[in-house]
């Protein structure tokens, strides 16, 4: 006998990740999901865009062991709340949710989730962020939207980090740009540098109007 | 890695559903997008283990893959991926992407129903 179930498997974390964003649109928190592989600068682009931004901003950190980034963050001045994850590859809504009550957070805060460092896995998985970040930097090469469909075809903006390093690395601009377009069309893409602040001051503009239109629904 | 926690998923939300009826699960069709991360064989690995002593011990695994569809920027026909590019395989134009290839559900189970003496070790569950 058959029985028709047409149920999403994601449901469960779907329905915590709901109320995540909920909580945190209630209290106009802008939470910002970015997703990246290991080194690729999610750490110093939080730093660099905080310390731009002229807003409160607070950080979650998703690591599999250790506290190395909530303590950077903490010690140039942005309240950070680290969650280890003891093995697993990505952030879920529930990990998030544990945290939610620990935030030192104000209204119309800048909250970012950097998530553990993957091109796969925390694409499967929404936090309750209002937008996810995809982000590659130059060094990994113009191949990866080709390899990582799915992180490029989900994130609502693309950044591509270390863009100071194009001149000296063989990355071919058109490539990426042209996988990039060709699984999102929307997707504003922005290449910046952290280090030197480089291109910076559009995502700047962008996480400002998001913010602006958070406020205003 | 991550097809653990996924899978406690699938058998969650189908004894959620079966609900403490005297039935067994003898195959599960599972819809998996080609974008979506999740590898068959992982699905299966885990699934052998977290099924077992459950009425989904021992049920087949059926995976429909959903291709994901893009549309031609050149001459506007749809198409279905083959290899790493986005090429139209009609006019070679730059293609984008439309829909589907996201899906991740399940659709459907066989059910059978379980025999008396069964039924003790079944509510143990």
């Amino acid at each position: 006998m058959e029985i028709k179930i047409y149920q999403n498997i994601m449901s469960a974390n779907d329905a915590i990740a709901k109320d995540n964003l909920d909580w945190f649109s209630n209290k106009g928190i802008l939470a910002i999901n970015i997703i990246g592989s290991p080194g690729c600068g999610k750490s110093s682009l939080i730093m660099k865009t905080a310390s731009m931004l002229e807003a409160p901003v607070q950080v979650i950190e998703g690591d599999v062991a250790s506290s190395i980034d909530a303590q950077r963050m903490i010690e140039s001045g942005i309240p950070a709340v680290q969650i280890n994850t003891g093995g697993a590859c990505h952030l879920d809504a529930n990990m998030i949710k544990g945290v939610l009550n620990s935030l030192d957070i104000t209204d119309n805060a800048f909250l970012f989730i950097e998530n553990v460092g993957n091109l796969i896995c925390p694409a499967e998985f929404d936090v309750g962020e209002h937008f996810k970040v995809g982000m590659l930097s130059v060094p990994e090469g113009a191949d990866k939207p080709y390899k990582y469909p799915g992180l490029f075809t989900k994130a609502d903006v693309v950044l591509l980090n270390k863009a100071d390093l194009i001149p000296y690395i063989g990355f071919d601009r058109d490539m990426f740009i042209k996988g990039i377009r060709a699984l999102n069309p929307a997707a504003p893409i922005f290449e910046v540098s952290a280090l030197t602040g480089e291109g910076m001051d559009k995502w700047i503009q962008w996480l400002r109007g998001r913010m602006q239109e958070l406020s205003l629904s | 890695m991550h097809e653990y926690g996924v899978v406690q998923n699938v058998v969650d939300l189908i004894m959620q559903r079966i609900n403490e009826k005297p039935l067994k699960v003898t195959d599960i069709n599972l819809v998996i997008g080609e974008l979506s991360s999740y590898v068959d064989d992982s699905i299966q690995f885990y699934f052998d283990i977290l099924s077992k002593d459950t009425p989904l011990d021992g049920a087949k695994l059926h995976f429909k893959r959903v291709p994901a569809v893009f549309g031609c920027t050149h001459c506007g026909a749809e198409f279905t991926r083959r290899g790493m590019a986005f090429v139209c395989p009609f006019c070679g134009g730059d293609g984008a992407y439309i829909r589907q290839g996201m899906e991740f559900y399940i659709e459907s189970i066989e059910v059978e129903e379980r025999g008396d003496k069964d039924l003790s070790k079944y509510n143990e569950c």
